[in-house]
């Protein structure tokens, strides 16, 4: 077949940023995955809970502490997340360094609090289906952190090494902190859920 | 800034067609040799492979399918014994659904998808495949299994308690949870590869209006997976918890409940039959196009029957549990949406009815495998109505009405248009023709055998006779029949048989394809049979919904593209305007170590939980291995 | 598909009824698929094709839409018309277990409470509703020629209506997969006159039968002695196991083994000496007997009317 030129690529951008890059829309549908994930979590609980008259079940509510200073880290860690995601679209390199170790840190802190907020539950999986959902509610997020914990911290080196002054990288900068958003947004209604709901 | 000297910003522009090839063979093509086999990015390679794959897991699903048909052939037979028949069913079900059916659609989109939209490679091509690693690493999980009398035996849908940590004992039911691990991690890799290929590597020009109607089922079944997906991933997971670490998810003694279970069991079921129906339903809508030499009456509507189709399949589920003991309004809601189903698959069987009256049809095999699709398709939609009804269906559900139900849905509604598209499509994949005077016999032993096989089983479900018995009692009024269908699935099974022995000697010494041997209208066939590696020389530029009909002499390309990195064009979402130049992945071993570490934690698990701990480190070194960026311009732009 | 209870007679009517519309469908559909395929595709139809082609498809939409809800209220008429729990007259508790059914009919007077196995006998012309429950996994309770199946359910209760309009046996069997030996899993309803089945009642009510021959006496001294009383009851004997069926009135059933054998002598005999080859994978373990105590343990069962 013979071809005919119409069209002229020539002066388009080498890399796509925000909605015209893959990765960008790659994030959204895994976002979308494990969204629908949790939100079932939820539905699970829910369900759960509609088919006993008492709720909890064989346990006291939750305590309050853990959970509520684990919602209050990652509220807070909102704002140097965005403030890194602006910093990643200006490509501004050395604020990107510094941003990202603090949100390293705020990927880190979460976990002491969570750590208590299993005991804080006062029950254990294996007990009943109550323990069983809430302790499987509280690891898909810890995991949810971990993951996210860890890419922060592979790109922390990544910028700190000679890949990081590149277009490229600062969009995988931006797409973590989407991506962390999510983390937070995943949280809350979970947060609702756990300490509120047992409460009503 | 990896200092590539004189052409280091070497454009296609005006290169002429022996240099861009050279050119461009040189940076995409897969090289020889093992290392390159398992390291390969190329959809065109993978899915190649997981069509291949997907085809030995339906033989030998249609093998377990022949042995259930010699132990039902008379009454009380003694052929297999009730463990090894309720392992071979839950291995026939589950090896079906899990192992060919999804997976074999999800491999044509990726060998097709990309070529159909005009681009390059599939978008995350090492994910791409990661996923096929993963879910070969499943099947022979499952098959393994089996072979080592570890099958699982719980039938496909696995229902708890049957299933849980009390009535199965051994490792039977986790192998099957896992199983299905693997499965939905490599599809919904594929869901999200085919969504963001589609949202953003369309060809120029290729606005939403101007999608073949491939791709659109294709989108559409990828949102479906990956919205239903998750819901059989908490349900397994769990399920695997209440075995494996003692937690009470469907266990009612400690307040967890049968029929959660059940309710996120077909919360992903019931759309998991639309998955594996709406590309088909593509495949269709392609095949009648091409053979009518005519676009199909109705595009619109097509796509919103589509869409209509996948929105609906999320509110259906509990057609599947009208015996469960469930408050009966609720019920009839479901009965409603279930028949309103039949509107978007209504409208779909009538656009292509019209199509075919107001073109010029041209009989051959895969159009023949289009009319069959038909003729089956219709009966397997009806029946589908009919146990839609709640008081209907209390005295079918669970009988072999809905065996043959079912099958004339996935066998007529989905293995006919595949078999079409394998003949439609092979020789763009292999550039040799499949046999015609073959594939008519094909067409007739399967569409015989299929008809005689699976239709009297309305019948025996009518008669009473419930499905999953190993055997029955020589007092039931069902031997005749039953040996009526055993003798008939020889004659299917000739004709799958004869399939396969064309396909062979076809990839062998078929006649040899040209570019476009049908005549159609999409993009795949701009390029040669089998295409380069790079799919395109020039990307096209796509003016209408039929690209190679307009102007069948000449093809509208663009140009300006890199020929010193894998580089493709990112387009914009709705009018696929050009946005960016974007590079594309290079070979890698790494989506291989990956999968390897990702089998090893998996598998390992369903011994441990501290497997999921300790496994997982070694996924996270391949994955960071993965991603690291190595230096080569696809890496740095 | 020959329907002897009230339910099973709406519905029937609604099965004919529905598969005469989808045939018709279908029929037509086939048509118009030969049509399109096989006319004269010569002359080329232009633009008011197109437009009768649009019509025709939209109108082809409209009669779909119009036979679904048609359908849709047929449906839901004939699940309005089938009999509900509340007015019921009678209720017999019926448990699934691995693989047989555990029947109780329940009474206030605890004295009047018994349990059976694998088959119920119900008075005709009544509503009865059978409570289904389950002792470990889900089965489905199915007797086609008088109603559509209901789950049993571990963990919660369900309910189905059953009325017979004439006297008969009818055949039921476990729908839903519970494991080896869900093929034979099948049970008796015998619907009876009133006063037949009074009768019946008032016999199962009694205690078993002392033996009164001498084959069957040993047959009784072997059953108490061996294993068989840690599983089964014989109200009147000191056997009170609960794992297996309750076996007082074994000899007056149809069936044993959940409708795998006639009740014979011989059958009971060929069970008790080898029931997992009869039934593979089965609860109840072979236990060794003498040929002499086979005998008579046979001879015992079979006299428990
Ligand atoms: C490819 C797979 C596929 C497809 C496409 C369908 C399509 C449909 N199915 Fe089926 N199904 C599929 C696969 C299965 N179904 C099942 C079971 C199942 C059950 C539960 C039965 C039971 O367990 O008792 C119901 C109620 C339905 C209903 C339907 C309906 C209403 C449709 C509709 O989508 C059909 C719509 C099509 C029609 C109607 C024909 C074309 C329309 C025309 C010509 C217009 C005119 C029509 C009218 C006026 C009515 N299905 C099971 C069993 C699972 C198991 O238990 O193991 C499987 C695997
Ligand atoms: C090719 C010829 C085939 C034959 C002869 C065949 C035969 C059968 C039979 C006899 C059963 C019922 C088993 C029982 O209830 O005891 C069955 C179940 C089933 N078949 Fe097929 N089948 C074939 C192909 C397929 C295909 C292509 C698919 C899917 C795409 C499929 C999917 C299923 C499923 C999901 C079940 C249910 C398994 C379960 O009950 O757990 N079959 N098949
Ligand atoms: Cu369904």
């Amino acid at each position: 077949m013979r071809e005919s030129v119409v069209y002229d690529l020539t002066n388009l951008p080498p890399h796509g940023l925000g909605t015209a890059s893959l990765t960008w829309w790659g994030t959204l549908a895994f976002m979308l995955i494990e969204g629908t994930g949790f939100a079932l979590s939820i539905v699970v609980y829910l369900y759960l809970m509609s088919l006993t008259p008492q709720w909890p079940l064989n346990a006291p509510p939750p305590d309050l502490l853990a959970g509520t200073v684990l919602t209050v880290l990652l509220v807070a860690s909102l704002l140097p997340n965005i403030l890194i995601a602006r910093w990643a679209r200006e490509q501004d390199l050395p604020k990107v360094r510094i941003g990202l170790i603090v949100m390293s840190l705020f990927g880190a802190a979460p976990l002491t609090p969570r750590f208590f907020e299993f005991s804080a539950m006062h029950i254990k999986w294996d007990q009943n289906a109550y323990g069983s959902i809430v302790w499987v509610m509280l690891g898909l997020h810890t995991t949810h952190i971990l993951t996210d914990l860890i890419e922060t911290l592979v790109l922390t080196c990544l910028m700190f090494s000679r890949h990081g002054d590149n277009p490229r990288r600062f969009g995988d900068v931006s797409d973590n902190a989407m991506y962390w958003n999510f983390v937070v947004a995943t949280w809350l209604p979970m947060y609702v859920c756990l300490y509120w709901a047992p409460r009503l | 800034m990896m200092g590539r000297r004189g052409d280091e910003d070497l454009r296609d522009t005006a290169m002429d067609e022996p240099e861009l090839d050279r050119r461009l063979t040189a940076i995409w093509s897969t090289p020889a040799g093992v290392w390159g086999t398992l390291s390969t990015v190329d959809h065109k390679t993978i899915g190649r492979r997981y069509i291949v794959t997907a085809f030995i897991f339906l033989a030998l699903g249609g093998m377990l399918a022949l042995a259930m048909r010699l132990q039902l052939s008379q009454p009380e037979a003694r052929f297999i014994g009730p463990d090894r028949y309720n392992q071979i069913f839950t291995m026939h079900g589950t090896n079906m659904m899990f192992l060919f059916a999804v997976p074999v659609m999800e491999a044509v989109a990726v060998y097709l998808v990309p070529l159909m939209v005009g681009t390059r490679n599939i978008a995350f091509p090492r994910l791409n495949a990661f996923s096929y690693w993963i879910y070969l690493a499943g099947g022979m999980l499952l098959w393994i299994a089996f072979a080592v009398d570890a099958g699982p035996d719980a039938g496909w849908f696995a229902y708890v308690p049957l299933s849980g940590p009390e009535y199965a004992a051994g490792k039977r039911a986790d192998i099957w949870a896992q199983m299905i691990t693997f499965t939905e991690v490599s599809a919904l890799a594929v869901a999200v590869e085919i969504v963001v290929t589609v949202f953003k590597q369309r060809a120029p020009g290729m606005s939403l209006d101007r999608i073949p109607l491939f791709v659109w089922s294709m989108l559409v079944t990828s949102f479906l997976v990956i919205l239903a997906m998750p819901a059989i991933m908490i349900a397994s997971t769990a399920l695997i918890l209440d075995r494996l670490v003692g937690t009470h998810f469907f266990n009612p003694a400690e307040g967890g409940d049968v029929l959660l279970w059940q309710h996120l069991f077909w919360f992903f079921g019931h759309p998991e039959v639309y998955i594996i129906f709406l590309p088909a339903v593509g495949m269709v809508s392609t095949i009648v196009a091409t053979f009518t030499r005519r676009p199909v009456f109705g595009y619109l509507a097509m796509v919103m029957a589509l869409i209509a189709t996948g929105v609906l399949a999320f509110g259906l589920w509990v057609h599947h549990m009208f015996v469960a003991g469930l408050p009966r309004l609720g019920e009839s809601f479901f009965t409603a949406s279930s028949m309103v189903i039949a509107i978007p698959a209504g409208l779909q069987i009538f656009c292509w009815l019209a199509t075919m009256w107001a073109g010029r049809p041209v009989f051959k095999t895969p159009f023949l495998f289009v009319i069959g699709f038909v003729v089956i398709f219709v009966i397997g939609g009806l029946t589908g109505v009919m146990v839609a009804s709640v008081p209907f269906d209390t005295q079918v559900h669970d009988t072999y009405f809905v065996v043959a139900h079912f099958h004339y849905v996935l066998v007529g509604g989905a293995v006919f248009p595949l078999l079409g598209a394998i003949y439609y499509w092979f020789p763009k994949m292999t550039g040799r023709m499949m046999s015609e005077t073959l594939g008519r016999w094909i067409f007739s032993l399967i569409f015989t055998g299929f008809n005689l096989t699976f239709f009297p089983m309305h019948i025996l479900g009518l008669q009473g006779m419930p499905r999953r018995i190993y055997t029955y009692q020589p007092e039931m009024p069902w031997s005749g029949v039953n040996m009526f269908i055993s003798l008939s699935a020889v004659i299917l099974a000739a004709g799958f048989l004869l399939f396969f022995i064309d396909v062979i000697r076809s990839a062998k010494s078929g006649s040899a394809a040209p570019a476009n041997p049908w005549g159609a209208s999409t993009l795949e066939w701009a390029t040669a049979s089998p295409p380069p590696s790079y799919n395109f020389g020039r990307l096209p530029v796509v003016g209408s919904l039929e690209p190679l009909s307009d102007n069948p002499e000449t093809l509208p390309v663009a140009t300006g593209l890199s020929v010193n990195r894998r580089e493709l064009v990112v387009t914009s979402l709705v009018e696929a305007l050009p946005q960016a130049r974007e590079s594309s992945p290079g070979n890698s071993i790494w989506p291989l170590w990956s999968a390897l570490a990702t089998t090893a934690m998996l598998i390992w698990s369903i011994f441990t939980p501290w497997a999921v701990v300790w496994g997982s480190i070694p996924v996270a070194i391949t994955l960071v291995g993965w991603f690291w960026p190595k230096g080569v311009p696809e890496d740095d732009s | 598909l020959d329907p002897g209870g009230a339910a099973a007679i709406h519905i029937e009517h609604l099965i004919i009824g529905v598969v005469a519309v989808c045939t018709a469908i279908w029929i037509l559909v086939m048509i118009v698929l030969g049509w399109a395929l096989l006319r004269d595709h010569s002359q080329e139809s232009g633009r008011s094709g197109e437009r009768q082609l649009t019509l025709t498809v939209t109108a082809g939409l409209g009669a779909t839409v119009l036979i679904i809800t048609g359908l849709t209220i047929a449906s839901f008429y004939t699940t309005r018309s089938i009999g509900l729990p509340e007015n019921a007259s009678l209720t017999i508790v019926v448990k699934g277990q691995q693989w047989w059914w555990q029947v109780i009919y329940a009474d206030p007077d605890p004295a009047f409470s018994f349990q059976t196995a694998n088959e119920i006998h119900i008075p005709v012309g009544q509503d009865v509703r059978i409570q289904l429950e389950s002792a470990d996994v889900v089965h489905s309770f199915w007797v086609p020629n008088l109603a559509g199946k209901q789950d049993l359910v571990p963990g919660r209760s369900n309910s189905i209506v059953l009325r017979a309009e004439r006297p008969g046996v009818y055949r039921g069997q476990c729908a839903e997969f519970c494991g080896m030996q869900h093929s034979h899993m099948a049970m008796m309803i015998i619907a009876e006159e009133p006063a037949l089945y009074q009768r019946w009642l008032a016999a199962q009510r009694s205690d078993g039968v002392k033996a009164t021959n001498p084959e069957a006496s040993a047959g009784m001294a072997a059953f108490l002695s061996k294993p068989c009383a840690a599983c089964h009851t014989v109200r009147g004997t000191p056997a009170s196991g609960t794992t297996g069926p309750d076996l007082t009135h074994v000899g007056s059933r149809q069936t044993i083994a959940a409708g795998l054998f006639e009740t014979s002598r011989g059958s009971l005999a060929a069970w008790i000496a080898d029931p997992q080859t009869l039934k593979p994978g089965n609860n109840m373990p072979m236990v060794p007997l003498t040929s002499a105590e086979l005998r008579d343990i046979s001879a015992y069962m079979e006299s428990l009317k």
